[in-house]
């Protein structure tokens, strides 16, 4: 494996005095997309917020292209090129729809997305750019959510259950134009409760079972079988 | 045509109530916090425009190109150094943290000008008047009016049509995520301080020359400044401007019935709005 761009090491993550992540390792190579995968409660969205800087951890926890930024705050580490795609969208409702991409590009970052990119891969954005971002449907507000993180220019794009709560067909129009975005060598870690859209756009799989990392492999040499004992801990 | 004369004075004294409240309206609206030093840094900025008026000779308009400056450094200084540590989910510190301000900028005030009342000099325009249909009005209260409205329609385009006011929405929509767009919280309330705060040296110009101000005049301008922001809505710049004419109309009108009835008239006001319609007259429309 080449030199990683992003590395967890022995990442203990705690939300107050609970302990969600223990001893987690990773390492993702540049241009790699990964998937996350465990049930409800493994840690995995804590693993994101420990990336991002939502979570402070000890320094040496995270490394990004050499750098420990594990203590690092949230918007420095949005400087350095990493962008997250939260949970539940969380879009600005006082912001309108084309003033929530305008923000994504804060930090400035010179790259390919701009603002006529992101309507080019989500034409509907465009005819409600001027809408205010809670009038949109579910769907759009996770087109918003993905272009507003695209506007960073990121090398490292971190996706938190993006198809979570959405209609199975819009589910699958988004899981579309995934290739789309990480075609062009950005680095990817997708977190999903939906197994098989994760592993069909992913190379790589890390599952995650109570803070654990229980199974890693390249997708297409795991099993079903393997990764239903990482994802529920049973038979083995 | 006297009482048609009360409601257009009271209505120009609404522009320096929504100037006190502007700045009130929008720290509260940025980092929901209440600010009890308000009305003292209203005065201080009063007396700074003294002291630059005194020192350097010049008129207390020139002197805001000295003392809004000021202000806003003051105000990034004091929200980066003390006021952010304050802000959490309980919403106790800040008030206490803003009481105890408010103590301490007015003794300082005491220590360093006296209790003497003191007045700033703008020369003929404090006596010159214009006849309109009629009436006479002062050409300092037309003046403050619309410098009133200048100031809200230029907060109101920052708000909304600036990167700085996009940061500042996005910020007080939800913090964190505005911080995953590498916004840092901390600088973007200091620079909601600044601009707070650089609206409080026009109001605190404005008020020393329109009246005599002591250091201990600054609870009373809190408190218009709260009244008109409630009476107005919460969050809603226009309306906090109708907010501070409804409150000086209150006022010069118990003041014709009565001169001792003023201030009584215009927290009567408030206390009607505020029981008739709790969430002010004009609120941010709901997202």
């Amino acid at each position: 494996m080449p030199k990683p761009v992003l590395s967890l090491h022995k990442l203990d993550a705690h939300y107050g005095d609970f302990q969600a992540l223990f001893g987690v390792d990773m390492d993702i190579a540049a241009g790699e997309v990964v998937a996350i995968i465990g049930a409800n409660g493994a840690g995995k969205t804590t693993l994101l917020r420990s990336i991002a800087g939502l979570l402070k951890n000890q320094a040496a926890q995270v490394t990004y292209q050499g750098d420990a930024i594990g203590a690092l705050r949230a918007d420095l580490v949005a400087h350095k090129g990493i962008a997250l795609v939260p949970e539940g969208r969380q879009l600005f409702p006082s912001l309108s729809v084309e003033e929530n991409l305008q923000i994504g590009a804060h930090t400035g970052r010179a790259g390919p997305w701009s603002l006529d990119k992101v309507y080019g891969l989500f034409p509907i954005l465009k005819e409600r750019k001027d809408q205010a971002s809670t009038t949109l449907s579910g769907g759009q507000q996770q087109m918003v959510a993905i272009g507003r993180a695209l506007m960073a220019n990121p090398d490292v794009i971190l996706f938190d259950e993006i198809s979570l709560g959405l209609a199975p067909v819009i589910i699958k129009s988004i899981y579309d134009v995934l290739p789309n975005i990480v075609g062009d060598g950005m680095t990817a870690l997708i977190v999903e409760q939906d197994i098989s859209k994760a592993l069909s756009v992913s190379s790589r799989v890390y599952c995650l079972q109570e803070g654990r990392v229980s199974l890693t492999g390249a997708t297409n040499t795991i099993s079903r079988d393997d990764i239903t004992r990482a994802y529920f801990g049973v038979g083995a | 045509m006297d009482w048609i004369s009360a409601i257009v004075q009271g209505t120009l004294l609404g522009g320096l109530y929504a100037l006190f409240a502007a700045g009130l309206s929008l720290i509260f609206g940025v980092m929901r916090l209440v600010n009890i030093a308000h009305g003292d840094l209203i005065v201080l900025a009063a007396y700074m425009g003294l002291s630059t008026t005194v020192m350097l000779g010049i008129h207390p308009f020139v002197a805001l190109l000295i003392v809004a400056p000021a202000m806003a450094g003051i105000g990034y200084v004091l929200q980066r150094g003390i006021l952010n540590r304050t802000l959490g989910d309980d919403i106790l510190p800040p008030l206490l943290v803003t009481f105890g301000l408010s103590v301490i900028l007015q003794n300082a005030l005491l220590e360093a000008y006296s209790a003497d009342p003191q007045k700033m000099n703008a020369g003929v325009i404090e006596t010159a008047s214009v006849p309109v249909g009629g009436l006479t009005l002062g050409v300092l209260p037309l003046l403050t009016f619309a410098i009133a409205v200048a100031v809200i329609a230029g907060l109101q385009f920052i708000f909304y049509r600036t990167s700085l006011g996009r940061a500042f929405r996005a910020t007080s929509d939800n913090s964190d995520i505005a911080q995953l767009m590498g916004l840092n919280k901390a600088h973007v309330f200091g620079m909601a301080m600044a601009l707070a705060l650089a609206v409080t040296a026009i109001a605190g110009i404005l008020l020393g020359v329109r009246t005599s101000f002591d250091p201990s005049v600054g609870g009373a301008r809190l408190i218009f400044g709260f009244e008109a922001v409630i009476i107005g809505g919460l969050g809603n710049l226009w309306g906090t401007l109708a907010g501070g004419v409804i409150l000086g109309v209150a006022q010069t009108l118990g003041a014709k019935i009565d001169p001792g009835w003023q201030l009584l008239a215009g927290h009567i006001a408030f206390l009607v709005v505020l029981a008739v319609r709790p969430q002010g007259l004009f609120p941010r429309v709901a997202h």
